[in-house]
């Protein structure tokens, strides 16, 4: 092995994201799981508390992480075409989704905290159980998809600033594609976020 | 080292195939199968799961060692919610 590839070991380096997600996945996995064992055991109060998310709001943010997703995944594909403005308005593209979801999300977590639906509140403690772990499960999956979401903005916001500098270009992009990465993997989890709490039956 | 480069027309593919996708969990939801509505919701978001990973996160592209390690971590998920639910069906 030469020198100049273990100075940009692109394989090492995409391999140790992977690694980082697969325990991203484990990490949503178990919640996940929480939620398929209180299905189980509440089966209406989990339908009645879906049936109070607004799946509008869910669409449009499902809609708009998808749009965000295709954008980075072209940044990657224009970096290696050497394409920087394209690349550059690109990452600008799916920076402006991922605020325009948390936007959406301070409306709708707003609404709900105003309608007295927030952990331990009044309508929620003396309401069905069931109500009340759907909306607990609610608002720490979305809560931690969020903070993932605003993380992913700080990555793509530096793989944006280092392709305008130069230091991110054809030869070696690696923190572009494992922000993208980290990127698609909040995406991937969305994707199964908003049947299950906002599209349930 | 050369990596293989997605063309932008291959990605809008995907993003429509998304699109689409979305479009048919929203109007399965409408329809009250029971049961059935959550394996319908759960089985589209695999398939729109499986477009991102393959196409958007490149694992179409990538070494073996990558499609293996990603697939063992889906078995290890499964083995988490299969035991789960086999101590619930059980209690």
């Amino acid at each position: 092995m030469h020198l100049s590839s273990s100075a940009t070991d692109h394989t090492g380096k995409k391999m140790g994201m992977w690694l980082f997600l697969y325990t991203e996945i484990i990490l949503f996995g178990g919640l996940f799981v929480l939620y398929a064992v209180y299905l189980t055991i509440h089966p209406q109060d989990f339908i009645d508390g879906g049936k109070q998310l607004n799946r509008i709001f869910g669409l449009a943010n499902t809609v708009i992480l998808l749009i965000s997703s295709f954008a980075v995944a072209a940044s990657i594909t224009a970096v290696q075409k050497e394409q920087k403005k394209t690349a550059l308005s690109a990452l600008g593209v799916s920076l402006l989704c991922g605020l325009i979801f948390l936007i959406n999300k301070y409306f709708e977590w707003g609404h709900k905290i105003h309608n007295d639906i927030f952990p331990n509140s009044e309508t929620l403690l003396n309401g069905p159980k069931g109500l009340n772990v759907f909306f607990g499960l609610y608002y720490v999956v979305t809560g931690l998809h969020g903070v993932h979401i605003i993380i992913g903005m700080t990555v793509l916001l530096v793989a944006m600033i280092y392709t305008a500098k130069d230091k991110i270009t054809a030869d070696r992009f690696a923190l572009l594609e494992n922000a993208g990465l980290y990127w698609h993997l909040v995406d991937l989890i969305w994707i199964f976020i908003f049947p299950l709490f906002y599209l349930i039956i | 080292m050369a990596s293989h480069i997605i063309s932008y027309r291959t990605l809008a593919a995907t993003l429509g195939a998304l699109l689409v996708l979305t479009g048919v969990t929203v109007g399965a939801s409408y329809v009250d199968m029971g049961r059935l509505n959550v394996w319908i919701a759960l089985g589209i978001a695999s398939l729109k799961g499986f477009f991102v990973v393959l196409i958007f996160m490149h694992m179409k592209y990538e070494s073996l060692i990558l499609v293996i390690s990603f697939l063992s971590t889906l078995c290890f998920l499964a083995i988490m919610i299969g035991f789960t639910f086999w101590d619930i069906a059980f209690r």
